[in-house]
């Protein structure tokens, strides 16, 4: 590798760094914002126009808040907790292909950081990971509804990753493919993954609002019944950590759900715009592509918010276990009988 | 027992087929539900701004009222002092000098008047008691302090403006 | 060579503090760092198929397990049971002789050389499935087998017995 070459990426880690932190402090705008509007409200508007500056203010108060680490907590993986959380938020997107191969004069630059041949595996991996920062706090916090809500996380967490393994492996069945750019080649102009996976997509959205914690399944931070769970003893910005990464968890996922189904930085009638635009500006029109998806994705994640109540324990486990893992498996079935008779 | 009104409606439940049990459905209604309310005009009034109109009846902050020459009307008897529940009213009477009946109506007139805006309760017996009709609740809302001292309101704040300056002497805070 | 030494040295290093920790939960954290190394050690080999399944499983699901019970039954002094002292000579005479084993079945067959891959990409994906489903394929659909005969009796050791009146 050219020292050129790890310049670009560095630069690119950067880019993607930035982008996922500014996407993530735009999300609680949004998130109060569009939380208003479903609400008949107008939400946020006195930091800046239209409250613009609401996540700026908000970010000052974090930082500026008193830190409190609990008398008989361990300090050390009080800390460790919301740090390895917002680690693990990151690090997802380091495989996600961001668009096609940009050509500036003789240089190609891959927009993508790392395209290893277990991409989609790699993902999988990190978000079971994602869990130990919820539950490495809960438990450092010593308390009780802390540590009810870290375990709730971590069987919650376990229990949905069986079911989105299962449906990612039907799409690895279409695809034949575990590289993340491989998979967003195949599904070029409008062959996207999704006219083939319906089910697969469905059963994957809704892991993947179980595996951010959101609502409907926001059951490890349920203010009726655990104060505020895991993050109850935080304050300050390691509070904003786990705030932060729960954003950027939704902001990575919506970029694999993306990628994986609804075609990437592919659209219709891409290679008419590309040849029409050059290689250095026509990629980046399918960079914005992806974009323009993934906040309609973040925006699905908030209305369905908006608008479902929060699931109970036991309903929790019956949908993980006895609905999403034998849907996931006659899906595999299915895929496979399909594929078997084409062939 | 036999229903006394024919409003008791029997409900019964049936077992749920099968697009209910999938709960997708409901969801997707659920959503189409949000999605109506994400269009439609919000319903705040930003309220230092903006203001929603009082009603007829609506009572507000106290004002002493002068007659028509611009006299002090109230006479410093005590009934609204008296008749006040919150007991929020406070005066000292005075008598009226030669050379000062410009200001006053009366011969009595009350040198300190004071509301106690913390304890008051805006019940509006005291407009009820006054036999002069000196005191009425038709002002704005009383504006928060940081004082408690601050929301003892004196003549200043309580008598109107004479006929001659009328301005509207509620300040409103510039910080909100 | 030199990063092999280094993530060796750790995964030493973590798992000697996996036995030391007093506190269970620190243990169990000390244990997930040990299996992060041999994550490492599987990728500088280039079996990156094994190492993010090493990832995914063990760090991803199984430690999460033993974190998740651990935290659940709460181990402290009080419920730990009193060993006597002749418990302890016993466990310090037993790993005296099993050191005195390893060191002496390692000077009896000295250093074996270095196993050199003949195909360097095995550990790719595609190359392990076509090993695993061609060559392997008994070996591996029996193991499949015996995961499921054992998943199926720990269910049937878990659900209760009718009441046979």
């Amino acid at each position: 590798m050219e020292l050129t070459d790890i310049i670009v990426k560095f630069i690119l880690v950067f880019i993607i760094f930035a982008i996922s932190l500014v996407i993530a402090m735009y999300s609680t705008y949004a998130e109060r914002k569009i939380a208003a509007f479903f609400q008949d409200r107008i939400g946020p508007n006195r930091a800046g126009p239209w409250g613009i500056l609401q996540p700026l203010a908000d970010g000052g108060k974090m930082f500026l808040k008193e830190e409190i680490i609990p008398t008989n907590a361990s300090a050390f993986l009080f800390i460790a907790g919301p740090s390895l959380a917002i680690m693990t938020a990151c690090i997802g997107s380091a495989v996600i292909p961001w668009g096609q191969k940009l050509t500036i004069g003789s240089h190609v630059i891959d927009l993508q950081v790392a395209d290893i041949n277990v991409g989609v595996l790699y993902i999988f991996g990190v978000v079971s990971l994602g869990v130990y920062g919820v539950m490495i706090g809960g438990w450092a916090s010593n308390n009780k509804y802390s540590l009810l809500g870290a375990i709730r996380a971590a069987s919650q967490n376990i229990s949905y990753e069986i079911s989105m393994g299962l449906s990612i492996i039907a799409l690895l069945m279409v695809t034949g493919t575990l590289s993340l750019r491989q998979i967003a080649e195949q599904q070029h102009s409008w062959h996207w993954n999704i006219l083939y996976q319906p089910l697969g997509f469905l059963l994957f959205i809704i892991c993947a609002f179980a595996e951010t914690n959101r609502t409907p399944f926001d059951l490890p931070e349920c203010e009726t019944e655990l104060v505020g769970g895991y993050h109850t003893e935080y304050s300050s910005m390691k509070l904003g950590f786990y705030l932060f990464s729960e954003y950027i968890n939704m902001f990575i996922s919506s970029a694999v759900m993306a990628t994986l189904y609804w075609g990437g930085y592919n659209y219709p009638g891409m290679d008419w715009v590309l040849a029409h635009t050059g290689p250095a500006i026509g990629p980046l029109i399918g960079t914005a592509v992806l974009f323009a998806k993934i906040f309609l994705f973040i925006f699905f994640f908030m209305w369905v918010r908006w608008t479902i109540p929060r699931f109970r324990y036991d309903q929790l486990m019956d949908l993980g276990w006895k609905i999403l893992i034998p849907l996931a498996i006659a899906n595999i079935v299915i895929t496979g009988i399909v594929i078997t008779l084409i062939k | 027992m036999e229903p006394l009104s024919n409003k008791r409606k029997v409900i019964e439940q049936k077992p749920l087929n099968f697009l209910e049990r999938a709960y997708l459905p409901a969801i997707v209604q659920g959503l189409a539900i949000t999605m109506k309310h994400f269009f439609r005009k919000p319903v705040t009034i930003s309220y230092p701004e903006e203001k929603r109109e009082f009603s007829e009846n609506f009572r507000g902050m106290h004002s002493l009222k002068r007659d028509e020459d611009g006299r002090e009307r109230c006479t410093a008897c005590g009934l609204c002092a008296l008749s006040c529940p919150a007991e929020a009213i406070t005066m000292i009477a005075a008598e009226r000098k030669p050379g000062e009946e410009n200001l006053y109506r009366e011969e009595k007139y009350a040198a300190v008047y004071e509301i106690n805006m913390l304890r008051c309760i805006f019940c509006g017996l005291c407009e009820e008691a006054c036999p002069k009709e000196a005191i009425y609740l038709d002002g704005d809302i009383v504006p928060a302090d940081y004082l408690r001292k601050d929301l003892i309101y004196g003549k200043d704040k309580l008598v109107e403006a004479p006929l001659n300056q009328k301005i509207s002497f509620i300040p409103l805070p510039n910080s909100f | 060579m030199n990063t092999f030494y280094f993530i060796a040295f750790l995964s030493i290093f973590f798992s000697i503090l996996v036995i030391t920790a007093k506190n269970p939960v620190h243990s169990i954290l000390y244990l997930i760092l040990t299996f992060f190394t041999f994550t490492i050690h599987y990728i500088l080999l280039n079996a990156q198929f094994l190492a993010i399944v090493n990832f995914i499983v063990y760090m991803g699901a199984i430690l999460v397990l033993f974190l998740y019970t651990l935290m659940l039954i709460n181990l402290n002094k009080e419920s730990e049971p009193a060993k006597s002292n002749l418990v302890k000579i016993a466990g310090v005479i037993g790993g005296c002789c099993f050191l005195v084993t390893i060191i002496a079945s390692l000077k009896a067959l000295g250093a074996s050389p270095a196993v050199v891959l003949k195909d360097p990409s095995l550990g790719l994906v595609k190359n392990l499935g076509k090993v695993l489903f061609n060559e392997y394929l008994l070996p591996f659909e029996i193991s499949s087998v015996l995961l499921l005969s054992a998943m199926v009796g720990a269910v049937l050791l878990a659900t209760k017995e009718p009441k046979t009146t």
